[in-house]
C-alpha cells in the first residue's frame, strides 16, 4: 500500500467521474422516455403495440450489454448507407453510441419496472377520476402516472444503480471514465488492488448517494402511508 | 458483391465460422457454469454468515454483499486479471523467475464473475432459507436428526427448492456477465466474434450473430429452469 500513489490516484480518477456522471444522468434520463413509451405498448392491450414491445425488451434483456454496445459502435459502421447518412457524425463518436447502448438497454429493464408500477394503481383510483370528468389523457397524467411513479421508485432506483455500474462498459469503447482512467493507470503501473480500491470508493460513494437520493423521494412521495406525527392542535384565535 | 454471403460465413463449412463460433459459445458456458459454481459456494457462506455467524461474520458478509453490488463487474475482472499476474509474478520473483508472468484469463474471468455473482448468491440464499418453515426445522430436531442431517435432509433442501427462481435470475447475469471476461483475451462468444468482426470487416454481422446465440443460450436455460422449479415444486399444493 502506498499512500501517495493512491492519493495520485483520486486525484485523476476523481477528475472522470463528471464524464461516468454525464453518461449516467443522459442515458437514463433518455432511457426513461424509452421505458415509459414501452410501459404504454405494454399495457395498451394492442397486439400490434404489445407484441414489438415485447420482442424489444426480450432481446435487450437477454443479450449481454457489452454486445449491444458493440454492435452499435462498430457494427452499424459496416453499412456504407450508415457512414454516409446524416447521423454518422453522431454514430462515430463513441461517447453518443455509449449514451445509445446504455439507454436503449435501461429502457428494456425500466419499461417492465414501470409497467408493474403502471398495473399497480387501483382500478378505482382510475374510475374515479374519470367519473370526476377527467379526460383519459388527464386521469393519465394527474392520477395514474404519479402512482405508477410511486410504485416503480424503489425498482427503479435499482436499475439507476446498475446503470451507474454499466457506464463502467463504455471504457471498452476507448471512454475515459472511471473505470477506463483506472484501467490505464493499472495498465502503466501494474498496482491493480490500489487502483481497485480507490476505484471502488469512488463508484461506492456515487451509488451510495444515489441511493440515499432515491429514499428520500420514496420517503417524499409516500407521505399519506405514514403515520401523521403528533402535533398539539393548533389554538386559533378566541374560541366560542 | 464478391463477399461470400450470410450463409458461408456463418455456416460450417471451410470458409465458415460457424465452428469457432460455436466453440466460443461453448467457452461461454463455461466461464458461466464455473462463475456461477463459484457464486453459490461464496453465497452458501455467506448466507450462513449473515443467518447464523457471530457480530463479526455477519459485518463481513454485509460489507461483501453492499460493496460487491455498488462496484462495476468490469472493475472486479481488471482487478483478478492484472493483481492476479501482479501477485504470481510475485510469487515467481521468489523462486528466481524475473519477468512477467500472466494469470490465466479464464480463471481471473471465472474468480471475477464467481465474486460478483456471490453477492447475489448470498441474498438470494438468505432469502430463501428464511422462507423455510420453523415448523419443519422443530420437527426435524424433534425426530433427533442430528445438525448435520438436519441440513442434509431437511434445510438444504427446502432452501434450495426457495431459491430457484431466484438462482435462475441470477444464473441470467452471470451469463451476461461473462461477455466482458472477453477483455482478458479469453476466446469466448463475444471475443470469436471480435476475431471474426475484424477479419472479415462485417462487425455488425458477427455481432448480431453472437447477440443471437447469448438469447439462445439463456432462453434455452431459462426453460430449463423453469423444467426444474416444477420439478423441485412438485407434490406442493398451490394456494389458489
Amino acid at each position: 500500500m502506498n499512500l501517495v500513489f493512491m492519493w495520485e490516484t483520486f486525484l485523476e480518477l476523481i477528475a472522470a467521474v463528471p464524464t461516468t456522471l454525464r453518461l449516467a444522468v443522459t442515458a437514463v434520463g433518455l432511457g426513461a422516455v424509452l421505458a415509459l413509451l414501452l410501459a404504454l405498448c405494454r399495457t395498451s392491450g394492442l397486439r400490434i403495440l404489445d407484441w414489438p414491445a415485447r420482442f424489444y425488451i426480450y432481446v435487450f434483456r437477454g443479450s449481454p450489454l457489452l454486445v449491444q454496445i458493440f454492435l452499435i459502435y462498430y457494427g452499424l459502421s459496416q453499412f456504407p448507407e450508415v457512414r454516409h447518412s446524416a447521423v454518422w457524425p453522431i454514430l462515430r463518436e463513441p461517447y453518443w453510441c455509449a449514451v445509445i447502448a446504455l439507454m436503449m438497454n435501461t429502457a428494456a429493464y425500466s419499461g417492465e419496472i414501470i409497467r408493474g408500477g403502471l398495473l399497480s394503481v387501483p382500478q378505482g383510483q382510475i374510475e374515479a377520476a374519470r367519473a370526476c370528468g377527467m379526460s383519459r389523457f388527464l386521469a393519465f397524467r394527474r392520477i395514474v402516472l404519479p402512482l405508477a411513479i410511486r410504485q416503480a421508485l424503489p425498482g427503479y432506483g435499482n436499475e439507476m444503480i446498475s446503470m451507474v455500474k454499466a457506464t463502467s462498459l463504455a471504457s471498452i469503447i476507448t471512454i475515459m471514465e472511471i473505470t477506463g482512467v483506472a484501467a490505464r493507470i493499472i495498465s502503466d503501473t501494474y498496482r491493480a488492488i490500489e487502483v481497485f480500491l480507490v476505484a471502488g470508493a469512488i463508484y461506492l460513494a456515487i451509488n451510495f448517494v444515489l441511493t440515499r437520493c432515491v429514499a428520500f423521494l420514496e420517503y417524499r412521495l409516500s407521505g399519506h402511508l405514514r403515520q401523521p406525527l403528533p402535533t398539539r392542535p393548533r389554538v386559533t384565535g378566541d374560541s366560542p | 458483391m464478391n463477399s461470400p454471403g450470410f450463409f458461408e460465413t456463418f455456416g460450417f463449412g471451410p470458409d465458415g465460422w460457424g465452428a469457432a463460433l460455436a466453440v466460443g459459445a461453448v467457452m461461454t458456458v463455461l466461464i458461466a457454469v464455473c462463475g456461477f459454481a463459484i457464486g453459490a459456494v461464496i453465497g452458501i457462506f455467506g448466507a450462513w454468515a449473515k443467518i447464523s455467524g457471530g457480530p463479526v461474520a455477519r459485518a463481513a458478509a454485509g460489507t461483501y454483499t453492499t460493496v460487491l453490488r455498488g462496484i462495476p463487474d468490469l472493475l472486479v475482472i481488471y482487478l483478478f486479471y492484472f493483481g492476479g499476474s501482479a501477485v504470481i509474478s510475485a510469487a515467481g520473483r521468489l523462486f528466481g523467475n524475473e519477468g512477467f508472468i500472466s494469470f490465466p484469463g479464464f480463471l481471473a474471468g471465472a474468480l471475477a464473475v464467481g465474486v460478483t455473482s456471490g453477492a447475489q448468491h448470498t441474498e438470494v440464499f438468505r432469502g430463501a432459507f428464511r422462507a423455510v418453515h420453523p415448523g419443519e426445522i422443530e420437527a426435524a430436531v424433534a425426530c433427533g436428526m442430528s445438525r448435520m442431517l438436519r441440513f442434509r435432509r431437511i434445510v438444504a433442501p427446502l432452501t434450495l427448492r426457495h431459491a430457484l427462481p431466484g438462482l435462475g435470475n441470477v444464473w441470467q447475469v452471470v451469463l451476461k456477465e461473462s461477455a466482458l471476461v472477453s477483455i482478458t483475451g479469453v476466446v469466448e462468444l463475444l471475443r470469436q466474434s471480435q476475431i471474426g468482426a475484424g477479419s472479415t470487416g462485417r462487425p455488425f454481422d458477427f455481432y448480431v450473430v453472437a447477440a443471437a446465440l447469448y438469447l439462445a443460450i439463456s432462453t434455452v436455460s431459462g426453460l430449463a429452469l423453469q423444467l426444474a422449479e416444477k420439478h423441485s415444486r412438485r407434490g406442493t399444493g398451490r394456494a389458489s
